[in-house]
């Protein structure tokens, strides 16, 4: 015991003796766990660190609390609005599969819809960098417009703002979206119960590694295209099979991983999944033994996670394969009691490992 | 995927895990160093399905872990510099320093990028000839025939600002270190199987025999391991001691005699700190002579670089395997991938980090430690 | 050492000074250097490394060791009722 104090003792005095980083170039060097980095906006570890740690206590007197979901439900006169906002910060703007317009569109519905919201309305704000092609933008636009047909909403309000040559990554897109909840419907990440199927509306990693085919220094070619698409149709399909339904996610980033790991600890239960059920496309398994990749880890546009009471979980996967976004739905993994706040997966040997949540960014290794 | 699939069958799996107890009759110690073996080993739970008595220890086998904390130091010491691209694998952006990380580097300004091969490198030099372009040459001799084949591709190119900042550590020293360690524990080798593919297996044969210690050169997938293991321990009970090749389908007793020749063409064999574990003798490579202009350490004057391991680490004593993360004051508590103290928690193949992944030692998510921004790290 | 994985040459391309390739990973591909692997033809699986191919994959050897592995509880069974003492 004593050992041990010393221990710390000396770690802390270390710590405190620990010299200036004055190596290097900078006259008045800040320690580096003062800045943010970008992985602490990939959706892993560090993003929730970020959220728990800095922001979430910042805004503590001005935000209503409660578990993280997708988008938030503000009560009105006669009724409930789900609200969200969302930022596209993807480059290239334009990747195999979609572009930042179609993007920023679906993955505003898409929050809406998880929480059993059907959507109503959009704003759209840019923030352009100066330089940018008129033909790139218009075009976006008009991708941002046919998205938003698809999905059934109406593009309400905007905001357009220009920004310096490099202040922005050719362009930045903003959108909020509101949604009217159907009364009886309770969605959120901290409802999910022991026993209840955890199911999975189709294969994973498209988007991801679509992203990363073009990305400048890792290029390869590869026959995949992002899967982004409007879910709300879906979600209807499955409240109108099972309005009890639990948890509704979509794994963008951080990946399938992340997604459940954040639904376990905030349901306060385990997550156990079946290796030889979750789909991963061919190309995409390839493209994530060549980079070192966890495909559980590779964010999905067009994808979510549906979490339903075990009797309801064969009709809910047979009314989303009636649509067409949900065609490949599957059972991947059941709720339970132990190891909760943890996902696992049997192992190739036949026990259970621990699904992590991703730390950073990914990046592609050699060994 | 072909070559892969197959070897990552259950069934076949268990089977070799049921042979394994049947034939294992007393307590053997086995070693494998490679860091990819290590990753495959604990996330497949493979080394907890052994015999009670077999013991898996972890060798140095990860080279992001085992690079010098001085190289570190000088590596973002260069990339600190405006006039620097510094290239690099991702593996090493975010290994510490003895005060920051080249991550951190990057999100204060620095052109740091990641490639994927070091010839995407030489093509940045050749893009950007009014910049000088730094290449961060780590790695096993698995990697050393394709930093070395940059170098010469940059001195046919006649480039004069391509500069490679060389870090290469070799095996069969390092194993030799640990045999004559009074420490050692270690009875039997796993091989590392792409070392092998690169520098054959002739290396092994006159440690097998001075040591009697089994070798035998293993592939990555779970049946390769648990072949190899299988055939470890069928030597040591068996009372043999030879090096074998498990990994028939990618290695040659002599191996890639190419690959061999641009490596010597390039670098000569040299004196190496290993990080954690210190200098052991002619266990590095460094650049010959003859391609000295394209060191990075001799164009940049890196000046006065004073390392320090954080004192909690003891990645040293992890990386001889004396030590295991669970003996570690510091794991889980004060060192997480987030923060991670020392290489062996930062690298994907690194053991601190391969245990922490898996959740071994850990109570439940809510003993992963608030993330501190408020304090510095160190 | 690690991430090597194996993929099929798939097209031969021109890189200059150096023989390049197209290798297919089963869906993904990339371009690797040859410059170790002379005597690989196009449809030959080999290994590769950080972007080079430092080895063929022999298909007869990893053939054998599938068989070998898949038949090993039968080995093991041949192996345990040859040493069983003969019945009295």
């Amino acid at each position: 015991m004593s050992e041990r104090r010393g221990e710390a003792d000396r770690v802390a005095a270390a710590r405190a003796a620990a010299p200036d980083p004055a190596n290097l170039v900078c006259p008045a060097p800040i320690p580096e766990r003062a800045r943010v980095l970008l992985g602490h906006g990939s959706g892993g570890q560090l993003s929730a660190a970020l959220m728990r740690d800095v922001i979430g206590p910042a805004l503590a007197a001005a935000a209503p609390g409660g578990p993280l979901n997708d988008a938030a439900i503000v009560d009105v006169a006669g009724g409930r609005l789900a609200f969200t906002t969302d930022s596209f910060v993807v480059s290239p703007l334009e990747f195999p599969g979609g572009d930042i317009g179609e993007l920023a569109v679906f993955g505003t519905v898409n929050d809406l819809a998880m929480m059993g919201a059907q959507p109503l309305a959009l704003s759209l704000a840019y923030v352009i960098e100066e330089g940018l092609p008129i033909d790139d933008l218009r075009k976006i636009t008009e991708s941002v417009a046919r998205a938003a047909g698809r999905a059934g909403v109406k593009i309400v309000t905007g905001d357009t703002k220009v920004v310096g040559r490099g202040a922005a990554d050719g362009l930045f897109v903003n959108t909020a979206g509101i949604g009217l909840v159907a009364p009886g419907i309770t969605v959120g990440a901290d409802r999910a119960a022991v026993g209840d199927m955890v199911i999975l509306s189709g294969p994973i990693g498209l988007h991801g590694i679509a992203i990363m085919s073009v990305r400048e220094g890792l290029d390869f070619e590869v026959e995949i295209e992002s899967d982004t698409q409007p879910l709300n149709g879906l979600v209807a399909a499955i409240v109108a099979a099972c309005p009890e339904v639990r948890v509704l996610r979509d794994p963008t980033r951080g990946g399938l991983a992340s997604a459940l790991n954040e639904i376990a600890t905030a349901s306060g239960v385990g997550i156990e999944l079946r290796e030889e059920t979750i789909p991963i496309p061919g190309p995409v398994r390839a493209a994530c033994e060549m980079l070192g990749l966890d495909p559980l880890h590779v964010a999905n546009e067009g994808k979510l996670v549906a979490i339903v009471p075990a009797e309801s979980a064969a009709a809910v996967v047979a009314a989303m394969r009636a649509v067409e976004s949900g065609v490949a739905a599957v059972e991947i993994g059941r709720v339970v009691a132990d190891h909760a706040g943890m996902v696992t997966m049997k192992t190739i040997v036949g026990s259970q490992r621990i699904v992590d949540m991703m730390v950073g960014e990914q990046l592609p290794r050699i060994c | 995927m072909k070559y892969v699939d197959e070897y990552r069958d259950s069934e076949i799996a268990r089977k070799l895990v049921d042979e394994i107890h049947r034939i294992t009759t007393r307590p053997w110690a086995l070693m494998e160093v490679c860091g990819g073996q290590t990753h495959t080993l604990v996330k497949q739970g493979i080394d907890e399905a052994l015999p009670k008595g077999v013991r898996m220890i972890h060798g140095p086998g990860c080279p992001v872990c085992v690079t010098p904390l001085e190289q570190i130091d000088k590596a973002l010491a260069i990339a600190a510099r405006p006039d620097v691209i510094f290239t690099s694998y991702g593996d090493m952006l975010r290994v510490p320093g003895s005060t920051t990380d080249l991550l951190s580097l990057k999100a204060r300004g620095a052109d740091v990028r990641i490639v994927y091969s070091p010839l995407d490198a030489v093509r940045i030099a050749v893009a950007n000839p009014e910049r000088q372009v730094v290449f961060f040459a780590i790695g096993f001799e698995t990697t050393a025939p394709a930093n070395a084949m940059a170098v010469a591709q940059a001195a046919s190119l006649g480039l004069d600002n391509f500069t490679v900042l060389v870090s290469h550590v070799l095996v069969p020293p390092a194993m030799t270190a640990i045999l004559e360690s009074p420490t050692c524990q270690v009875q039997a080798f796993l091989a590392a199987g792409h070392v092998c593919a690169v520098m054959g297996w002739t290396e092994y044969e006159p440690i097998a025999e001075r040591y009697h210690v089994p070798i035998v050169v293993t592939g990555f997938e779970p049946l390769d391991l648990l072949e190899g293991i299988l055939m470890a321990i069928r030597q040591l009970e068996e009372g043999r001691a030879v090096v074998e090749n498990q990994y028939a389908r990618a290695v040659k007793r002599e191996g890639n005699r190419s690959a061999q020749e641009t490596v010597f063409r390039v670098f000569d064999v040299g004196d190496r700190t290993w990080r954690g574990i210190g200098m052991i003798p002619a266990s590095g490579y460094h650049l010959r002579p003859e391609f000295a202009k394209f060191d990075a350490e001799a164009r940049f004057d890196v000046g006065d670089i004073h390392t320090q391991e954080h004192p909690a680490c003891i990645a040293g004593q992890i990386l001889q395997g004396t030590k295991t993360p669970l003996d570690c004051i510091a794991y889980g508590v004060l060192c997480n991938p987030q923060k991670p103290l020392g290489a062996p928690m930062v690298s994907a193949e690194g053991v601190c980090s391969a245990y922490h992944a898996a959740g071994r030692g850990l109570a439940a998510p809510t003993a992963f430690p608030l993330y501190d921004l408020s304090r510095p790290n160190r | 050492m690690c991430l090597g994985i194996p993929g099929k040459v798939v097209e031969i391309r021109d890189g200059g000074s150096l023989p390049m390739a197209l290798v297919d990973f089963g869906g993904a591909r990339k371009e690797a250097c040859l410059a170790y692997v002379p005597e690989v033809k196009l449809g030959d699986y080999v290994i590769i490394h950080v972007g080079f191919a430092i080895s063929r994959v022999d298909e007869d050897e990893a053939l054998r060791t599938l068989e070998l592995l898949r038949t090993i509880d039968e080995l093991a069974l041949d192996q345990e009722l040859g040493a069983e003492p003969a019945q009295p």
